[in-house]
């Protein structure tokens, strides 16, 4: 598997990056750049007589993220303890628990998620909040954003090619559709999609939109990864989806893999970047572990982790992203922060609304 | 005279080694309730908007039709199985009756995601038939595939109470019919099948409460059902709205759990004289045999061969990429140890409950049958964030620890083990126990030396039904586990959830495997006891 080829080289740059980690530098930049700061940084030793412990909650996948975790627990030498489920039923969980919860740290798929439990976070430094661009944290500061993902459209290459494709997510609206869309309206990943539609868009234009894809009779799919299946496999023509998932498949298959990304061309609401994020539980007993593991995953190593490994886009400067990936500038981004797209409620009235969600 | 009065007498109160544990375990069963009830009444006027929506009819109808569908199609398959391979000379029986019990081993959402795979619009089935210009099949997804995936995995929970009480029937009662001059099939229709009403009615109420609760399934198939929506409003994090809806859900349940007791009525399935302990004699099926075994045939290369095979593949087609296989030991060791205690305490807290109604019928009995019934109509993640709830506040140390998550797998699947376990009491005259009380034993030495030994089957049957309940189940033991605690479910999920299939076969084949091991064993077993 993959993450363990780039275990090696990853430990040795985690080991490099110690020293942001241990005295919680805002520029972490030149910590990596330059070799000297490292070896100053040496205070972990300190630290290391009882580095103590941290609990996460974790919404987002052991396969993926579990390497990354890893390397923090060993270089800082905390022993860290990771709940994995969806990132809803932690959610769920963790409303239950309320200030009795175990965890000190959230991390979660979407903002939709980080919103629903917000009132249980602790606000964050600017030390680590001044590392994300700004559209990519909480508007109460109380979450940030640790990996970015753009919506797209995956499509199959035996049937189409870019060209073929609209210049905007709206125009699929247009009955040459009909029955070649798939989509996962029960995604949240789909569902934060709208809330960008219903921000950039309005209310009614987004209606007509929805009403319009149900009118080209669109297969529905429970998540992702069965839509990209999908398009390959020349059931569905185009789906809805996240960009990494069609990766995941190219490493498992190879590149004759007949599904592409297409990152609409016009920008608007289909293309989309998201963040994964995480927050800091304000019951939390381990609150100093919990910045510094934060700290950690926006040091240009988890970055570079995560451009690599999970195929997802960076959110600091100069972390070089895979090859195979679209390069982040090429995407046209539109102008919408991902803390506006935390209204899941009204995005899920408009969807039962319009039909298209129980 | 006096004896047998008194016998009576206190046949009508239960002894306190029955109704103190049966109280107890009815308590347990209690606490989604109240947890329900506790976050619907968090909910402001929004909730009506939601109940009355002509879109919850919709669904609600949509689940009600899934349910009648699954359950009928799981009869009409399991009861001729049964008879098969327990009356009749069909070939290698010993062999049909251990593979044909093994489906229920594969969890709904790998059965789901291989029927998807494999008989999808361009599944593999498609593959092999595009030499033959088949370009599309018909839509699986919607009702079709719903209906045939659940109805593959749960047959055999009407399979397994069947054969047990076939197995145990009077033969003289059949042997009467025929030497009256009546067929095989007039004495199959007129005499065995109203015998094995209550194991019938027992196994299609589990088939229907597990439809009913299915969520794997029912989303890769695109589905929408009650139980589905009640995770949609977990998807947006409204819990008070999702705890209403399951409100709803457990008023279905109890509907189908009254229609069920209807049909048990008043007669006896014990047998009154002494009898004949002798196997009956096998029906010769003759040339009949060849569709017999077509149909054995057919339904196990649907139910077992399928999915094993596209799992096998996965395994393979992962392997030559290069991808390492993950024979995750520690994870299955996890699963077999929740997974049998979950088993063990299933049962005991199971028999209390199945001889109060059996022996002890009347409001309270029933009611406490009932409860049993609620946590399995329930999908799990509702009863886990009930267990979240009580667990965190009030049993603090116990909070995520493997106590708690064999606790809510009881909670989840005690009515499998109080089914097998009253089907077979039911088969046991109770004058058999009172003719030991009469000669001075206590209840429990009853209970030890003579109730026990009698229902054995259906403890046996009991203990594994939890346990394949528990190798499978998914959200409790995300939610609940200890930190750290994975087992091979939680390992399949994980991989699907990053979209790695190649990875999520090998620990499926795994539990499959690893879960046929001990039902082989208690197949075997059921069938030398009886």
């Amino acid at each position: 598997m993959v993450p363990l080829r780039m275990a090696g080289i990853i430990s040795t740059l985690a080991v490099m990056s110690l020293g942001l980690v241990a005295c919680g530098d805002p520029d972490p930049t030149a910590t990596v750049g330059s070799p000297g700061a490292s070896t100053a940084a040496i205070p972990v030793a300190d630290a290391e007589s009882s580095p103590g412990s941290l609990t996460i909650y974790s919404g987002r996948g052991e396969t993926l993220i579990d390497p990354i975790i890893q390397q923090f627990s060993s270089v800082t030498g905390i022993e860290v303890a990771v709940k994995y489920a969806s990132t809803t039923e932690l959610a769920a969980t963790l409303q239950e628990e309320g200030d009795r919860t175990p965890a000190d740290v959230f991390l979660a798929q979407d903002p939709g998620g980080l919103g629903a439990v917000e009132d249980m976070f602790v606000p964050l430094p600017d030390s680590i909040l001044g590392r994300v661009p700004d559209w990519a944290r909480s508007p109460e500061d109380k979450w940030v954003g640790l990996s970015g993902r753009a919506r797209t459209i995956v499509y199959n290459t035996n049937k189409l090619t870019e060209a073929d494709l609209p210049d905007d997510i709206w125009d699929f609206v247009d009955s040459q559709w009909k029955g070649r869309i798939g989509w996962a309206p029960t995604n949240a990943s789909f569902q934060t999609m709208v809330s960008a539609m219903r921000v950039m868009w309005g209310q009614d234009k987004t209606r007509q939109w929805l009403e319009g894809i149900q009118a080209n009779d669109p297969t529905i799919y429970p998540k992702n990864t069965p839509q990209v299946a999908a398009a390959a496999a020349g059931e569905i023509d185009v789906g809805f989806v996240n960009h990494y998932y069609l990766f995941r498949f190219l490493a498992e298959e190879g590149d004759s893999f007949p599904a592409r990304n297409y990152h609409p061309r016009a920008g608007g609401p289909g293309a989309v970047v998201m963040v994964a994020g995480a927050g800091i539980l304000s019951a939390s007993e381990n609150q100093e572990n919990a910045e510094r593991f934060l700290a950690f995953m926006l040091s240009q190593v988890a970055q570079q982790y995560f451009a690599s490994q999970t195929f997802e886009y960076p959110l600091v400067d100069g972390v070089i992203t895979s090859r195979v990936l679209v390069p982040f500038f090429e995407i046209n981004q539109p102008n919408v922060a991902s803390r506006d797209l935390t209204d899941l409620e009204g995005t899920v009235s408009l969807l039962r609304e319009s039909g298209v969600l129980p | 005279m006096v004896v047998a009065r008194a016998a009576r007498a206190r046949s009508l109160r239960p002894p306190a080694v029955v109704w103190v544990p049966a109280a107890l375990v009815a308590t347990g069963m209690l606490l989604p309730l109240a947890y329900l009830v506790l976050r619907t009444l968090g909910v402001g006027a929004e909730v009506w908007d939601l109940l009355f929506r002509s879109r919850t009819l919709d669904i609600l109808i949509r689940s009600a039709l899934l349910v009648v569908a699954v359950t009928g199609a799981s009869v009409a398959i399991a009861v001729p199985l049964a008879w098969l391979t327990v009356r009749t000379d069909l070939p290698w029986r010993g062999s049909w009756a251990i593979i044909t019990v093994l489906p229920l081993v594969i969890p709904s959402y790998v059965g789901g995601l291989v029927a998807v795979v494999a008989l999808g619009p361009r599944g593999v089935l498609q593959g092999w038939l595009a030499p033959l210009g088949v370009e599309r099949l018909p839509e699986i997804f919607g009702f079709p595939g719903a209906m045939l995936t659940l109805t593959l995995l749960s047959y055999p929970y009407v399979l397994l109470p069947v054969r047990t009480a076939l197995a145990r029937l009077d033969p003289t009662l059949e042997e009467t019919s025929q030497s009256l001059g009546k067929g095989t099939g007039t004495t199959f229709f007129r005499v065995s099948l109203p015998l094995l009403r209550p194991a019938i009615a027992a196994g299609a109420l589990l088939v229907a409460l597990y439809t009913l609760s299915d969520f794997g399934a029912v989303s890769l198939l695109h589905y929408e059902t009650f139980t589905w929506a009640i995770y949609i409003q977990y998807g947006y994090f409204a819990r008070d709205l999702a705890a209403a809806l399951s409100l709803v859900l457990v008023v279905l349940a109890l509907g189908m759990l009254i229609a069920e007791t209807r049909t048990r009525g008043r007669s006896r399935y014990y047998r009154s004289t002494t009898g004949g302990a002798r196997s009956p004699t096998l029906v010769r099926l003759g040339r009949w045999r060849w569709p017999a075994l077509a149909f054995c045939a057919i339904v196990v290369l649907l139910s077992l061969v399928m999915p094993v095979s596209v799992l096998s593949y996965w395994v393979a087609r992962g392997v030559s990429a290069g991808e390492p296989l993950l024979l995750l030991w520690g994870h299955a060791r996890n699963s077999l140890y929740v997974s049998g205690l979950a088993a063990v305490v299933a049962v005991l807290a199971a028999l209390p409950i199945a001889i109060l109604t059996v022996r002890y019928p009347g409001r309270i009995s029933g009611l406490l049958e009932r409860l049993s019934y609620v946590g399995f109509a329930l999908p799990g993640i509702v009863v886990a964030l009930a267990l979240v709830f009580f667990g965190v506040r009030y049993a603090t140390p116990l909070y995520q620890t493997l106590g708690l998550l064999v606790f809510a797998c009881v909670v989840l699947f005690l009515p499998t083990a109080v089914g097998a376990a009253r089907t077979s009491l039911l088969q046991v005259n109770p004058k058999l126990e009172e003719a030991a009380r009469s000669l001075g034993r206590t209840p429990l030495q009853v209970l030890a030396t003579i109730t026990l030994p009698l229902v054995r089957p259906g403890i046996l049957a009991g203990t594994a039904l939890v346990f394949l309940l528990t190798m499978k189940e998914l959200p409790a033991t995300l939610i609940l586990s200890p930190i750290g605690f994975k087992t091979l479910a939680t390992s399949i999920w994980g991989a699907t959830e990053d979209g790695f299939f190649a990875q999520a076969a090998a620990p499926a084949l795994l539990l499959i495997l690893a879960s046929s091991v001990p039902m082989t064993f208690l197949v075997q077993r059921g069938r030398r006891e009886a």
